[in-house]
C-alpha cells in the first residue's frame, strides 16, 4: 500500500486502512456514537451520503489541496470512514453504488488536479502511482502529455462507446497513446468506482453501534425514494437498454444517445418528470437545463415542435444500434417488441 | 472428391510430410497450444495437445490431414474443451487474403464450377448446362494478387513497427498456401489483450472508425493550426502524405477542405481508407481462440505449402511453396485459366486427359479442376 500523508488520505479516503487509520488515531467506532463532540462526524458523514444519493459530488472542506484548517483534515477522512459504517449497516446497495460513484468522481477531481500539478513533483508522483498500482495502468510524463503503454489503454477504451476513444482517434507513437490528465483520469473512471464500491462491499459490518441507528433508519428510508428510478427495461430494444444502462453507470453518452432516449421514453408516455431522474448521474448533469431539454423534446415549450425517436437506420450511423434478431423488419425503435400481423 | 482423387492426394501429401517435416516450424511453447486437423472429405478435429515435433510427426503419417491447424493462443490445458482450457494468451496474428483486396484482376482468373453437373462457366448466378444454383468459385490467383496482398503486408509492417512498438524481427509472414499471407507478430505488449481490444487494434490498422476531429477539422470553426503536417508520426504523418501530396500543395488543401466542410471531411477519411489502412481480416485478428495453419503445411486448396518469406520483396509462391513431386500423372483437366508453376506454363486446358507433373495434377485437382484419370 501506499505511504500517505495527511492531506493525501483527506483527498483518497478510501487508500486507507479504516480500522488502523481510527487506531492510530486513538478513536474506537462506539466513541462516535456516544461522545458529543464527536457525534457530528455522524452527522457529517450521513450528509455525505446525502449529497452522494442526490447525484452530487460531496463538497469538502478542503480548499484546493489544502484544508481550511489542521483538524479539517481528519474530519474528512473520518466522515468518509464514519459513511462507510454507515452504508454497511443501512445494508442498501443502491446507495453503496451512489456513494461509490460520487466519491469516484470526487477522487477523479483530485487525481486531475496532481497529474497536472507542475509545482509539486510528488503530487503528481502520486496520482501516477495511484493510477499504476490500482489499475495496472503504466503513465508517464512526456513533453505536455502522458503516456500509456496502447495496449493498457486498450483494456479501459474498450469501455467507452463515443468515438474519439477509438485508438484511431489517439495521438499514437512508439506504442503508447498521448493523453491529457484530464483524458488519463477518465479513462479509469468506471475503475475507480468499482474500485471505491469493492472496497466498500468488501468491508466488515460491524454490529450495530449504540448512537448510530437513527442515521442508519435514516438512509434506509432514503433508499426507498431510489427503487423506484430505475425504469423496467423489460420491453425495451437493446439501443435504448444501452443507452438507459451507461446513464444509470453515470457514463457519458452523447447527445445523439441522450436524444434517443428521451425521445424514446416520451414517446412512450413517460413524462419529463419521471424521465429526467435517469440523466442525474451524467458527469455533466444539470437539473434545470435537463428540464428544459426534455420539454423542449416533448413540445411543451418554446417552439411546441413534437420531437420524434429517431429511425433505427439514423442511429446505426450514430453507433447507437445494437440490433439483436428480434429488431428484424423494424424502421424505428417503438416498433420493437410489437408483433407484425 | 472421388475415392481415387483422394487417394492421389494422400499419397502426395504423405510423401510430403515424409519428405519435407523440416519445414514444418512448430511453434514454441508446443505443449501449451491446441492442435487441430481435416482429413479429406470429413469434418474437424480439434482439441489436440502436441509435446513436440515426434508426436506432431507421427499426427501426420498416421492421419494424413489434408490441412493441420495450430492455436496462436497457449493455455494450461489445450487438449479439454474450449471453456476449460484456461487462455494465457495469444499472439497476435493477422490475415491478408488476395480475394478481400477488391482486385481488378480477378474476374481474369475466376471461374465458377457446378457441383451438379462439373460444368466450368463465368456464370456466378447459375449453370450454365443445368441451372443449378449450386455453384463453387474457384480461382488460380495472379501475380498481380500477390503483388497485391504484399503491398498490404508492407503497409502493415509499418503500422506495427511505427506506431505501435512493434520489432522488425517479431514478424513473421509467412505464404498462406492460397492466396494470401498471414502475418506473426510476436512479443508484442499486445500478447494478453482480449477480443475486443484486439477488436479496436484492427479498427486502427484498417483506418477505421476515424473522425474528422483527429485530423483537425471541425463541425464549427475548424482551425488551420490543428491540421496535420509531415512530420508528423502516426496516421497523422500518412494523413499529409495521402491527401495534401507535397509539401508546397499543403495549404491550398487546407483551405480546400475547410470550405469543403465536415461530411465532405469524413468522405475524404473514407475514401483514404482503403489506400492507407492495411486490409487485413479483422475477424482473424480478434478470434483469440483460433486454430490457425500451421506453418510448413499444406493447404488442400492447392497443395501449396504454408512458407515462411525469408525476402518478401522476391517472394514467388509458385516457385518457393511448391515442394510435391515431378513423377507425371494423367490427369482428366477441365482447367480454362492458365497457372504457372516452378516456372512451367500450364494450361488451359479443355476437357482434356493430359500427363502433367505431381505437384500441378495435385493443383488442380485440390482446386477441383481435374480428376486422376
Ligand atoms: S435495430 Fe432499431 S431497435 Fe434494434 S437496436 Fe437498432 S436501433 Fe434499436
Ligand atoms: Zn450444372
Ligand atoms: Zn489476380
Amino acid at each position: 500500500m501506499l505511504a500517505l500523508g495527511q492531506d493525501e488520505i483527506a483527498k483518497y479516503p478510501f487508500l486507507a486502512d479504516a480500522g488502523q487509520y481510527l487506531k492510530d488515531k486513538g478513536f474506537t467506532l462506539e466513541q462516535f456514537g456516544t461522545d458529543p463532540d464527536l457525534k457530528s462526524l455522524v452527522e457529517k458523514a450521513f450528509n455525505r451520503i446525502e449529497v452522494a444519493a442526490d447525484g452530487k459530488i460531496y463538497h469538502s472542506d478542503l480548499i484546493g489541496d489544502q484544508a481550511s484548517n489542521q483538524a479539517a483534515l481528519p474530519r474528512e477522512v473520518f466522515s468518509f470512514l464514519l459513511a462507510i459504517v454507515l452504508l454497511k449497516l443501512s445494508g442498501m446497495t443502491t446507495l453503496i453504488k451512489r456513494f461509490a460513484l460520487a466519491e469516484a468522481r470526487r477522487a477523479e477531481k483530485y487525481l486531475e488536479k496532481d497529474l497536472a500539478n507542475i509545482s509539486d513533483e510528488s503530487k503528481k508522483q502520486l496520482a501516477i502511482r495511484i493510477i499504476d498500482d490500482l489499475f495496472s495502468v503504466q503513465v508517464k510524463k512526456q513533453d505536455d502529455y502522458f503516456v500509456i503503454p496502447v495496449s493498457d489503454y486498450l483494456k479501459h477504451s474498450i469501455n467507452f462507446h463515443e468515438r474519439e476513444w477509438k485508438l484511431i482517434n489517439r495521438h499514437v507513437e512508439n506504442g503508447l497513446v498521448f493523453l491529457t490528465p484530464h483524458e488519463t483520469v477518465r479513462l479509469i473512471r468506471k475503475e475507480l468506482g468499482t474500485y471505491i464500491s469493492s472496497k466498500i462491499i468488501n468491508a466488515k459490518t460491524p454490529p450495530m453501534i449504540s448512537g448510530f441507528e437513527e442515521p442508519v433508519n435514516k438512509l434506509i428510508s432514503m433508499s426507498k425514494k431510489f427503487t423506484t428510478f430505475t425504469i423496467t427495461t423489460g420491453e425495451y430494444p437493446p439501443c435504448i437498454k444501452h443507452a438507459i444502462e451507461i446513464l444509470e453507470k453515470g457514463e457519458n453518452l452523447p447527445h445523439s444517445g441522450r436524444f434517443m432516449v428521451a425521445t424514446f421514453l416520451l414517446s412512450k408516455g413517460q413524462s419529463v418528470e419521471e424521465i429526467a431522474p435517469l440523466f442525474k448521474n451524467a458527469p455533466d448533469y444539470n437539473e434545470r437545463v435537463t428540464l428544459y431539454q426534455l420539454n423542449h423534446l416533448a413540445g411543451t415549450s418554446g417552439s411546441g415542435t413534437h420531437y420524434s425517436c429517431p429511425s433505427c437506420e439514423k442511429l446505426k450511423t450514430q453507433n447507437l444500434c445494437f440490433a439483436i434478431p428480434e429488431c428484424d423488419n423494424i424502421i424505428n425503435p417503438l416498433q420493437f417488441g410489437k408483433k407484425r400481423i | 472428391m472421388q475415392e481415387n482423387d483422394i487417394k492421389f492426394l494422400e499419397d502426395s501429401f504423405k510423401k510430403y510430410y515424409f519428405e519435407h517435416f523440416d519445414l514444418i516450424r512448430v511453434p514454441n511453447r508446443t505443449s501449451e497450444r491446441e492442435f487441430g486437423f481435416q482429413k479429406f472429405n470429413s469434418g474437424m478435429t480439434r482439441h489436440i495437445s502436441i509435446k513436440d515435433d515426434k508426436e506432431l510427426h507421427l499426427l501426420l503419417m498416421k492421419n494424413i490431414p489434408s490441412d493441420v491447424y495450430c492455436s496462436n493462443a497457449c493455455y494450461s490445458f489445450p487438449n479439454l474443451p474450449m471453456n476449460e482450457k484456461d487462455w494465457k494468451d495469444a499472439d497476435l496474428i493477422f490475415d491478408i487474403d488476395a480475394k478481400d483486396l477488391n482486385l481488378e484482376c480477378r474476374k481474369n482468373h475466376t471461374i465458377y464450377k457446378c457441383n451438379e453437373c462439373s460444368e466450368i462457366s463465368t456464370n456466378s448466378n447459375n449453370c450454365s448446362k443445368c441451372n443449378s444454383i449450386k455453384i463453387e468459385k474457384k480461382s488460380l490467383p495472379c501475380k498481380n494478387c500477390i503483388d497485391a496482398s504484399k503491398n498490404e503486408v508492407y503497409k502493415l509492417s509499418k503500422i506495427l513497427t511505427e506506431d505501435l512498438d512493434v520489432q522488425q524481427n517479431d514478424i513473421h509472414v509467412y505464404f498462406s498456401g492460397n492466396e494470401g499471407f498471414h502475418v506473426y507478430v510476436y512479443n508484442s505488449q499486445f500478447q494478453q489483450l482480449g477480443s475486443r481490444e484486439r477488436s479496436d487494434l484492427t479498427d486502427y490498422i484498417m483506418f477505421n472508425g476515424v473522425i474528422p476531429e483527429t485530423f483537425g477539422m471541425k463541425k464549427f470553426k475548424p482551425n488551420r493550426l490543428s491540421f496535420p503536417d509531415f512530420e508528423e508520426k502516426g496516421w497523422r504523418g500518412r494523413f499529409s502524405k495521402e491527401v495534401y501530396g507535397s509539401k508546397s500543395k499543403r495549404s491550398k488543401i487546407i483551405s480546400e477542405l475547410i470550405t469543403n466542410g465536415y461530411s465532405s471531411f469524413q468522405k475524404t477519411l473514407e475514401d483514404i481508407s482503403d489506400k492507407i489502412g492495411s486490409k487485413i481480416d479483422p475477424n482473424v485478428t480478434m478470434d483469440i481462440h483460433r486454430i490457425f495453419r500451421l506453418p510448413g503445411s499444406l493447404n488442400s486448396k492447392s497443395g501449396l505449402t504454408k512458407i515462411f518469406c525469408n525476402d518478401l520483396a522476391k517472394f514467388d509462391p509458385y516457385i518457393e511453396a511448391s515442394f510435391l513431386g515431378e513423377n507425371s500423372v494423367h490427369v482428366m483437366a477441365n482447367c480454362p485459366i492458365e497457372f504457372k508453376l516452378k516456372n512451367r506454363k500450364f494450361g488451359p486446358y479443355f476437357n482434356e486427359k493430359v500427363s502433367v507433373p505431381t505437384y500441378a495434377a495435385v493443383y488442380m485437382i485440390c482446386k477441383k479442376l481435374a480428376t486422376i484419370s
